[in-house]
């Protein structure tokens, strides 16, 4: 045991002295949630757009206020002329124009139903669905609130429904796919580098030939990431709540619980590709081409797997972010307990436990 | 009678077809210094690796410092030291702190560390120096601090993998001060090199040529026997006959 806690203080010496190591292991979550929160976001804040109000009744009025309140709009201005709407729309000056016509309050006191014409810039498909869906939504709120104080039932043109994520705010995504990002890459390549470098050093020799069990050295490679990459967690938690607003809504524990068996599954995956690289570059380049980019990719973060072709699909399922992907979204976003990730704990479970015998296997084998 | 602290008799081992090393003998002395000669791929290393209790022989027997290699060998890591070309020290760790784990993974006391410590970085004269990372120190140094750690656990055998490679001659000489002192203790050399000046330094060296034993006595006996001037000469005249080996 004395043992055990010597070797650890050495590898915690290596960690904090190595200022690179000490950058990518706390620079790295901080930065990327930083990133995908604010630049890389396709939340659509403080677009401009154009009012076209000819009803210029009530409820016109009581609509476009609610849209001058919302913090994803700023008005640029309010006209009554279709060439002025397309020139600000050819400048680039806008993403969308809305407009009421006529009678707008009347038609909808008396027709029950009423319409409103919403034109976007499609240029860029995705900014322009956004938009589209928060102005409905707007809308559809004032449709709400309108049925509240009347009996009579009011038609609803739009259906919308944005389970768990009202204001499609990207946050919910991104935060669990950072969270398997960042493990993945302390947990893999760090403990695959260390060890390596071991064997680079000659040092790993020398702690084969002493009484130190080759098991422990793996051993005591582990814990000290494992309680590094329990701080990453902690760091990319408190960022989400704090800076990203976005909250926990289930039991924080589960999501502790199920980070660390993410991250003894990649750390089996790093102990894996450290018996096979014989240098360090060699590990950092397997730890990145493979562990990052299918973790990108198959994850589900970026690209829904829903829409991969098939074969795609199959391959998604042995990539283990994908699983913690939908573990910590649904914990932590959706607030539901273990009953309905038990499938996906499940599944990860076993990857871990298949890469740690593959790996063991193969560091037994080395060593003969 | 000497006790013998190596004893091997017809140690063998083979990887699938290929036999690395076949059926060696040879008995090693308390306090002596074994030079273990041989061409690259020889089957110097295999032989060492299943001296120290890494690797399991195939056939034969072997006991060393009295522990048997198939059954003891936990018993046999406590008992020997090793050292290899690399030095095998921390280079982001300071002096007293690569000290501290060698002592601490070897399973020495608090006590015994301080003791031990103290004692060899007085002997080594580093005592300004404990602080600095060893990657900053020259060559010699490291050397030095490498070999002494590798006899921090008081180890019976030390076990040396080509200790002086790429060292220049004059620390090689120093170097051979400090086996000489270890091996006055008592403490047991087993050295492989290159070098074939270094090999006339030993009491007694083994040539392996493709697996085998091939020689086994004092340098100047075998000069003798083979009618040469260097051990150099008679290196030459039994590798020359390998098959597998590369000069």
């Amino acid at each position: 045991m004395k043992q055990f806690i010597v070797f650890i203080k050495k590898e915690f010496a290596h960690v904090l002295r190595d200022r690179r190591t000490l950058l990518i292991l706390f620079g790295l979550p901080v930065v990327q949630i930083l990133v995908f929160g604010f630049a890389l976001t396709n939340e659509v804040k403080n677009s401009r757009i154009v009012i076209c109000d000819y009803a210029n009744d009530e409820s016109s009025h009581a609509i476009i206020r609610k849209i001058e309140a919302s913090e994803y709009f700023d008005t640029e201005k309010i006209t009554l002329s279709y060439s002025d709407i397309e020139k600000s729309f050819k400048e680039g000056k806008i993403k969308a124009a809305i407009i009421f016509p006529l009678n707008f309050d009347n038609d909808l006191q008396h027709l029950n139903k009423a319409q409103i014409q919403i034109i976007s810039d499609a240029s860029d498909p995705n900014t322009g669905n956004t938009i589209n869906n928060y102005l409905s939504t707007i809308i559809a709120d004032y449709q709400r609130q309108m049925m509240d104080n009347i009996k009579i039932p009011l038609r609803v043109t739009t259906e919308i429904r944005m389970l768990y994520n009202p204001q499609l705010k990207a946050a919910h995504n991104f935060v669990p796919g950072v969270m398997a990002l960042v493990l993945m890459l302390v947990c893999v390549m760090m403990t695959s580098i260390s060890i390596v470098r071991e064997k680079e050093m000659g040092t790993m020799e020398v702690l084969l030939v002493s009484p130190y069990r080759p098991i422990l050295v793996i051993l005591s490679k582990a814990v000290p990431y494992l309680l590094l990459s329990l701080v990453n967690v902690a760091t990319i938690l408190l960022l989400s709540v704090f800076v990203l607003d976005l909250p926990i809504v289930g039991s924080v524990w589960l999501l502790f619980l199920e980070s660390i068996l993410f991250i003894i599954t990649s750390l089996s995956l790093g102990l894996l590709i450290s018996i096979r690289a014989k240098t360090q570059q060699e590990a950092m380049l397997i730890s990145m081409m493979g562990m990052m980019l299918p973790t990108l990719i198959f994850s589900g973060f970026m690209f829904p797997v829903e829409n991969f072709p098939l074969p795609l699909q199959i391959i998604s399922n042995i990539v283990p972010a994908r699983w913690f992907y939908i573990i910590v979204k649904t914990v932590m976003v959706k607030g539901l307990g273990f009953s309905a990730i038990w499938k996906e704990t499940l599944i990860l479970t076993g990857i871990t436990f298949f890469l740690l015998a593959v790996s063991l296997k193969n560091f037994k084998k080395r060593l003969e | 009678m000497e006790e013998q602290v190596i004893k091997v008799e017809k140690l063998t081992k083979r990887f699938g077809d290929f036999t690395a090393v076949d059926e060696i003998s040879f008995e090693v002395t308390k306090g002596e210094i074994f030079g273990f000669l041989g061409a690259n791929g020889a089957g110097k290393t295999t032989a060492m690796r299943m001296l120290c209790g890494l690797s399991i022989p195939t056939s034969g027997a072997a006991s060393v410092v009295g522990f048997d290699v198939y059954k003891q060998t936990e018993d046999i890591k406590k008992n020997i030291g090793y050292m290899s070309q690399r030095f095998s020290l921390y280079e982001d760790l300071s002096v007293i702190e690569n000290i501290k784990f060698y002592a601490g993974i070897y399973g020495l006391t608090n006590k015994q560390i301080k003791e031990k410590s103290e004692e060899l970085i007085e002997r080594l004269g580093l005592h300004s120096e404990i602080k600095k990372l060893v990657g900053a120190l020259p060559l010699g140094w490291k050397q030095k601090l490498a070999f002494s750690v590798a006899l921090i656990h008081s180890p019976q055998i030390i076990f040396l993998d080509e200790p002086t490679g790429g060292v220049d001659p004059v620390t090689r000489r120093q170097f051979w001060e400090m086996i000489y002192e270890a091996s006055a203790k008592g403490v047991t050399v087993f050295v492989t090199t290159h070098y074939m000046d270094e090999a006339e330094y030993c009491n007694r060296v083994s040539i392996m040529v493709d697996g085998r034993i091939e020689a086994l006595d004092a340098p100047r006996k075998l000069k003798e026997k083979f009618n040469v001037s260097s051990m150099d000469e008679v290196f030459y005249m039994l590798a020359r006959g390998a098959k597998k080996a590369v000069i």
